[in-house]
C-alpha cells in the first residue's frame, strides 16, 4: 500500500502551516510504527529463543554422551543405574504412535475432505464442518482420558493381550483428533480447484467418481500432501494422549499392542519427576526436545514450501 | 451402457464409503461427549466447586485448579492480544515487501507448527530460571502467550484484510497519517474478526497442558492463588493428575473437571459465532 505521493512544496508549506505540532505527529507516527514492528519481531526472538534454549542444555549433554552412542544404543536408561543414551526406543514410540495415527486420520480425512467438497448438499456441509472444527478444539488431555478410560477398555475386548498402556489406543485416538485438521486442509485445496476442470471432465462423460479421484484429487494434490505432512509433524509432537495413553515403557518394538514411550512423553515424565536440574539427567530432555524440534521444523518447512507452491498454480 | 452402469454404480459405493468415513469423527465426538457424561456428571455439585483437591475424591474438588486457570487466562489475553494484534498491524499496514518480512511471517507459520512441549522447555529456561520467575502464574502466562501469539497473529491478519482498501484510501485523501487511519477506519471495522480471533487463541491457552507441566506447574494445591507470582495448577492439569490415577474415583473427578473444561470452551466458541454473525452485519459493501 502507497501513500499517494504529493508535491514537495505543497508538503512543506503545509508542515510550516502546522509547525511544531505535525512535527510531533510524524514523531508520535515513527515510535508507533517502531512499537508495531518490535510487536511482529518478537516471533523471530521466539524462534531464536527455542534455538538458543535448546543448544545450550543439549550441548553439555553431547560433551558427556556421545553422539554416536545417542543415535546408536538401542537402549533408553537416563535414569535408572545402569544409564543408557539411545534414543531408538524413543523415536521408535514416536514413530510407531504417529504412523498408527496417520494411519487412521489420512484415509479418512481424505474421503472426508473429498465427500464435503465433491458429493455434500450445502446443508450436510454446514452441520458437519462445525462438528469438525468442535473436534479439533477439544484440549488434548481430554483425548487422554477418552484413549485409556475408553478406547484401550474397547480395544482389550477384541485384542485379549492388549496391555493397559499401549501404543494402538494412544495412536487411534490420536488419529481422531488429526482427522479434521487432514479434512479441513484437503478441502480447501480441493475447493482451489477450478469448476472448470471438472465441468470439462463432465463434459468428456466421466461420472462423478471419476471427476473427484481423476480431476478434482490429482489436481489439488500438493495441498492435500501438504495437509499430510502436518498432519505428521502434529502426531510427533502430540504429548497428553500419549503420555497419558501409551505407556512410559521406552522399549524398541513395532508391536503396537504393548506399552511403549515417546519423545514427548519422556519429556513429561522428567518434567513431572524430582530430576535435579542442571544434570545430566535432566539435560536428556533438552537433547530429546531438540530432536523432536528438528523433526517437527522439517516437516513444517516442507509442508509451508508445498502450499506456497500450489497457491500460485492457480491464481 | 453396461459399463456406463457399472461406473456409476462404484461411484455409488465410492460415496457411501466416503460418507462413512465423514461421519467417524462424528462418532468419536458423541461416544466421548457420552462417556464424559456418563461418569461425570455424579461428581458436579457445589462441592466440587469450591472444594480442593484430596487425597479422598468423595472430597476432592476443581477450586483452586479453576482459579488457576482462571488467573493463568487473564495474564496470558494482557500479554498476547496487544502484541498480537500490534504484529499483525505492522504486517498488513505498514510491513514493507523485503526479505525481515518474509522471515517473520516464514517464522510465524513455523511456530504454529512447534509442538507445544517445545514452549514448555523455552518457558522453562527462559521465565522459570532465567528470569527468577520460579513455577509462577506468570511463568506460565508468558509461556503461554509465546504459544498461542502465532495463531493470534494470523487471525488478526486474516480479519485487517478483510478490510476494503477503499476505506484506507479514503481516509489517506483526507490528510490522515497512517496510524490515523489504522486506528480509527481499520481497526473499528475489523474488530469484531480479530475479537473471533483472540476468543479462539484463548480457549486454546485454556485446553493446553504439556507446557504448563513442563515449566513444573503443580498439581496439588489448595490454597487459592494470591497474585501473579503465586504457584499454580489449572484445570487441565487437575485432569491429567487425576486421570493418571488408578481409582475409579479419581477417574469420575476427572471426567466431572472435563465436562466444565468443555462447557467453557463450548460456551467460548458459541460466543466468538454469535460476535462474528453479530458484528458483521454492521458493515456491508
Amino acid at each position: 500500500m502507497e501513500l499517494t505521493t504529493r508535491p514537495v512544496a505543497l508538503i512543506t508549506r503545509a508542515r510550516l502551516q502546522r509547525g511544531i505540532a505535525a512535527q510531533w505527529r510524524e514523531w508520535g507516527e515513527l515510535a508507533i510504527q517502531s512499537l508495531l514492528f518490535f510487536a511482529a519481531m518478537i516471533s523471530v526472538f521466539t524462534t531464536i529463543g527455542i534455538v538458543i534454549v535448546l543448544l545450550v542444555e543439549a550441548l553439555p549433554f553431547f560433551q558427556q554422551v556421545s553422539l554416536v552412542e545417542f543415535l546408536t544404543d538401542t537402549q533408553w536408561t537416563p535414569l535408572f543405574a545402569q544409564k543408557h543414551f539411545g534414543i531408538a526406543p524413543l523415536l521408535a514410540g514416536t514413530l510407531l504412535t504417529s504412523a498408527v495415527a496417520l494411519a487412521l486420520a489420512i484415509p479418512v480425512g481424505l474421503l472426508s475432505a473429498i465427500y464435503l467438497s465433491e458429493y455434500a448438499p450445502a446443508r450436510v456441509r454446514a452441520i458437519i464442518k462445525p462438528i469438525l472444527e468442535i473436534l479439533a478444539g477439544i484440549p488434548t488431555v481430554v483425548y487422554g482420558y477418552f484413549a485409556l478410560l475408553f478406547v484401550t477398555p474397547l480395544l482389550k475386548r477384541v485384542i485379549p493381550n492388549l496391555e493397559t498402556f499401549n501404543a494402538l489406543s494412544a495412536g487411534l485416538t490420536m488419529g481422531i483428533m488429526i482427522i479434521p485438521l487432514v479434512s479441513s486442509l484437503s478441502e480447501d485445496a480441493l475447493y482451489a480447484v477450478p469448476n472448470s476442470l471438472r465441468e470439462a471432465a463432465y463434459a468428456l462423460g466421466a461420472t462423478r467418481l471419476e471427476v473427484a479421484l481423476r480431476v478434482a484429487v490429482p489436481a489439488a494434490l500438493s495441498g492435500i500432501v501438504a495437509s499430510f505432512i502436518l498432519a505428521a509433524s502434529r502426531a510427533i509432537g502430540e504429548t497428553m494422549i500419549v503420555a497419558i495413553a501409551a505407556g512410559q515403557r521406552p522399549i524398541l518394538t513395532l508391536d503396537p499392542r504393548r506399552a511403549i514411550e515417546t519423545m514427548t512423553a519422556y519429556i513429561v515424565q522428567v518434567s513431572l519427576g524430582d530430576t535435579p536440574h542442571g544434570t545430566l539427567e535432566f539435560r536428556t530432555i533438552f537433547a530429546v526436545g531438540l530432536v523432536l524440534f528438528l523433526f517437527t521444523l522439517a516437516l513444517n518447512m516442507i509442508a509451508i514450501r508445498i502450499i506456497q507452491r500450489y497457491r500460485e498454480v492457480y491464481r | 451402457m453396461e459399463l456406463r452402469k457399472r461406473r456409476e454404480l462404484i461411484g455409488r459405493v465410492f460415496e457411501g464409503i466416503a460418507l462413512t468415513a465423514t461421519t467417524i469423527g462424528l462418532v468419536a465426538l458423541t461416544l466421548l461427549l457420552l462417556d464424559v457424561a456418563r461418569r461425570g456428571l455424579g461428581v458436579l455439585s457445589w462441592s466440587f466447586f469450591v472444594n480442593y483437591p484430596s487425597r479422598f475424591p468423595e472430597q476432592a474438588g476443581i477450586r483452586s485448579a479453576l482459579l488457576g486457570t482462571l488467573w493463568v487466562i487473564s495474564l496470558t489475553a494482557l500479554f498476547s492480544v496487544p502484541l498480537g494484534i500490534a504484529a499483525a498491524i505492522y504486517l498488513e499496514e505498514y510491513a514493507p515487501r523485503n526479505r525481515l518480512t518474509r522471515l517473520i511471517e516464514l517464522n510465524i507459520n513455523n511456530l504454529a507448527g512447534v509442538p507445544s512441549i517445545i514452549y514448555g522447555l523455552l518457558g522453562l529456561e527462559l521465565f522459570v530460571r532465567g528470569m527468577r520467575l520460579e513455577r509462577s502464574i506468570l511463568a506460565g502466562a508468558l509461556t503461554l502467550s509465546l504459544l498461542i501469539l502465532p495463531i493470534l497473529i494470523t487471525a488478526s491478519r486474516e480479519a485487517l484484510r478483510a478490510v476494503p482498501m477503499s476505506l484506507r484510501e479514503a481516509g489517506f485523501a483526507l490528510g490522515a497519517t497512517r496510524w490515523q487511519v489504522v486506528r480509527h477506519q481499520v481497526l473499528p471495522v475489523a474488530f469484531p474478526g480479530i475479537l473471533t480471533g483472540i476468543i479462539l487463541s484463548l480457549s486454546r491457552a485454556i485446553g493446553e497442558t504439556a507446557p504448563l507441566i513442563t515449566i513444573g506447574a503443580l498439581t496439588f494445591i489448595a490454597f487459592d492463588p494470591r497474585g501473579p507470582l503465586d504457584k499454580f495448577t489449572v484445570l487441565p492439569i487437575q485432569i491429567f493428575n487425576w486421570v493418571s490415577r488408578p481409582q475409579e474415583g479419581f477417574h469420575r473427578l476427572a471426567a466431572g473437571a472435563i465436562l466444565v473444561l468443555l462447557v467453557v470452551l463450548l460456551s467460548m466458541n458459541a460466543f466468538a459465532i454469535y460476535l462474528r454473525n453479530r458484528l458483521q452485519r454492521r458493515y456491508q459493501w
